[in-house]
């Protein structure tokens, strides 16, 4: 087996907040006890709902956030406790590209100084290459090089949102971290930027921790798949296998909610419509933290909190639900998730 | 029958530069007790539609056509009478409910200042009421959240507050501009189950704004698809998207990634659909989404096609409508 390029161990980033009334602190137990690995070359989604600490844990390995415990290895380097100076030298192996194409690029630069940052701040090529490269760049993500001359706000979000992976791939990292970059663009757009993301790690076979909370589009991106709720992941699986047999309760409501473009398939099926709200990483439940919500939750669950394990000859899929058996019996809350034809 | 009728509708607004035709001559109609979905991108005039009927566009706005409500015509009511009947006959939710709900006062008292002002309540029973409408809007324990600010609730729970203010005068026409694009699906779910609640207990009309296919095939029954300020097709749920007529409504459908349907081969795409949208400055006078479409000829790129008929309740804006199979 490969090494693989990130390994992510135990990783937990707690916040003190003001608890308001009083003065004591409270924490916010955003990331609670994350692990996985990203192999050369695969594309790893991490899905959940909002504030289940995606945007976290993507913070935590990019060093944008100081881990409250656990370790992060970087190519084979522990990079969990690197000193500040030595993280920018980090962003050659990694880089990323965020939700927000209108706040993560710099207002005041245009467009091809933007893109050659990195190139010139790591000393990657001397001047006379630097514009060269840079319509290269420009040319991957298929834009006109005469764009370099304009500013970010002349250009649209999906322009935009091309600029930051020109940028974020210009030093040619062996890992991306893409964090919702598609969700704040039009579907027609959305369809280009993702159509782009999964040609260029063809060709170019970075690795990908892919964040999102759309179902639909870490299907489409991605080989292995991580659910988080609550901090936690509760199931981790091969692409198809997660998809296709889902087995964690939460999973099962998540898909099952997710409404397909097709209003005779949609109406014909049968979803489940969890009750209760997501509860506060303040105070996360006792026991399974989805127990507050589960449809079939058993006294067990609210007791004793379930480990991360595999299921025995189902290729790596990993799942943390008492209810699911050894081999991977899980029960099925939606009895019929007859899906879209 | 017909309780809201629109009928070529334009709006032009003036900027610093250049105005902005923001709709071009809308028509729809909504009927008694439907839920008619309004998609399309960010842009297309989707809101500014709501905001028309509502009456709350700027001052820089020029409105012409007519908006009816059971045969009156709003736009040319006196705003007194406006007022009177938005909130009570016609009312609304939008998609960021903290900030349309106000953080200093209990929902309690929200909800029940509506009922106070529209139906002179007494406050003993605008409280009552509050929370009977808070436990048919589906939030737990009302007699307790009813004494609770907006920050003690969930973005669910807000936006459920929110609902319970807008039927609380019980409306004829609830319009709700993307009222779950703010929430996570599974929240989603239960608010969409909701709207279809409410329409079928209280018998209100919704008129639903959303970008997300997905949202107009689960509660929608019938559709309306805009671009660049125009109608470009209409047609029940059911039809639009089984038999798409209009190339752009294709290219939306064909654009989303859908569950359990992904390609299994890695080089498998999404289909795109290559250009802008036109800059609704400089408004073209033909078809306006030739310019990205496959089927453009002359006549596409010198006319503006018409909305017509391709079938019973079926209407489209093309000169070259029909799914692959038909149009060749
Ligand atoms: N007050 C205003 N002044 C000038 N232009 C405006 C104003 N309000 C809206 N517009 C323009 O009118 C057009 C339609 O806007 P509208 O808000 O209806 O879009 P929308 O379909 O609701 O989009 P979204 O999905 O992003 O909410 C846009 O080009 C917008 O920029
Ligand atoms: N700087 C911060 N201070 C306090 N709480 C935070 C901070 N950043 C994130 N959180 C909290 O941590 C949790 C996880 O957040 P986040 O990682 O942004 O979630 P996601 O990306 O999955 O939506 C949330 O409850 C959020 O409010
Ligand atoms: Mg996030
Ligand atoms: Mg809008």
């Amino acid at each position: 087996m490969t090494a693989p390029v990130l390994q992510v161990d135990n990783l937990k980033k707690h916040f003190p907040v003001d608890s308001g009334l009083r003065s004591s602190k409270e924490i916010v137990h955003a990331v609670d006890g994350v692990s996985f690995s990203i192999a050369p070359g695969e594309v790893l989604g991490l899905v959940g709902e909002s504030g289940s600490g995606k945007s976290t844990v993507g913070k935590c390995i990019l060093r944008l956030l100081e881990p409250t415990a656990g370790t992060i290895t970087l190519q084979g380097t522990d990079i969990t406790r690197l000193p500040r100076r030595r993280v920018r030298p980090l962003r050659r192996k990694m880089h990323m590209v965020f939700q927000d194409p209108y706040s993560s690029l710099n207002p005041r630069m245009p467009i091809g100084r933007i893109v050659g940052e990195p190139l010139r701040m790591h000393n990657l090529v001397d001047g006379s290459q630097l514009e060269r490269r840079v319509s290269e760049l420009l040319e991957m993500v298929a834009l006109r090089p005469e764009l370099r001359h304009r500013y970010p706000h002349e250009l649209s979000g999906g322009q935009r949102q091309r600029v930051a992976i020109a940028r974020a791939l210009s030093v040619q990292p062996p890992l991306l971290i893409a964090d919702e970059p598609v969700s704040a663009l039009d579907v027609s757009v959305q369809a280009s930027i993702l159509n782009l993301l999964k040609d260029l790690q063809a060709e170019l076979g970075f690795s990908c921790l892919f964040v999102a909370h759309d179902l639909s589009t870490v299907e489409f991106l991605c080989d292995r798949v991580a659910v988080m709720y609550l901090g936690k992941i509760v199931e981790m699986a091969p692409r198809k296998e997660l998809f296709v047999h889902p087995k964690h309760p939460y999973t099962q409501a998540l898909l099952s909610a997710v409404p397909v473009p097709d209003a005779k398939a949609q109406r014909h099926r049968q979803r489940i419509v969890l009750t209760g709200d997501i509860p506060s990483p303040v105070a996360p439940p006792t026991g399974c933290s989805f127990h507050t919500r589960c449809p079939v939750v058993q006294e067990r669950n609210r007791i004793e909190e379930p480990q991360l394990r595999e299921i025995s000859g189902q290729g790596h899929h990993l799942v943390a639900c008492h209810l699911v058996g050894p081999n991977g019996e899980a029960p099925d809350i939606t009895r019929e998730t007859s899906h879209a034809q | 029958m017909t309780l809201l009728h629109v009928s070529g509708l334009s709006v032009r607004f003036r900027t610093e530069d250049n105005p902005v035709q923001a709709l071009s001559d809308v028509s729809f109609a909504l009927e008694e007790r439907e839920i008619l979905a309004i998609v399309g991108e960010s842009g297309c005039g989707k809101s500014v539609t709501a905001m028309s009927i509502l009456g709350l566009l700027p001052s820089t706005a020029a409105i012409s056509g007519r908006i009816a409500l059971e045969g009156r015509d709003l736009l040319t009511l006196p705003r007194k009478e406006l007022r009177s009947i938005r909130g009570k006959e016609l009312s609304m939710i939008f998609q960021e409910p903290m900030t349309s709900l106000n953080p200093v006062f209990t929902v309690g008292r929200q909800v029940g200042e509506v009922l106070r002002h529209h139906e002179g309540l007494s406050r003993r029973a605008a409280r009552d009421r509050a929370i009977e409408l808070l436990d048919l809007v589906g939030i737990p324990a009302p007699q307790r959240r009813v004494d609770e600010y907006p920050h003690q609730l969930s973005g669910g729970m807000r936006q459920r507050v929110m609902i319970a203010m807008a039927v609380s005068c019980d409306p004829k026409v609830l319009i709700a501009d993307e009222p779950t694009t703010a929430l996570d699906v599974t929240i989603q779910a239960g608010i969409l189950d909701l709207m279809r609640d409410l329409r079928d207990k209280l018998g209100t009309a919704i008129l639903l704004i959303t970008h997300d296919l997905g949202v107009v095939a689960d509660v929608a029954e019938r559709v309306i698809v805009m671009y660049a300020g125009r109608k470009v097709e209409e047609a029940t749920a059911e039809e639009l998207f089984e038999h798409p007529q209009h190339p752009y409504t294709m290219g939306l459908l064909a654009a989303v990634p859908r569950l359990r349907e992904q390609p299994n081969g890695e080089r498998d795409r999404l289909a795109e659909i290559p250009g802008m949208v036109p800059s609704l400055s400089a408004p073209p006078s033909h078809c306006p989404f030739a310019p990205r479409c496959s089927r453009a000829d002359e006549l596409t790129l010198s006319e503006l096609p018409e909305l017509r008929d391709v079938r019973p309740g079926h209407a489209v804006a093309c000169f070259h409508p029909g799914d692959e199979r038909t149009y060749s």
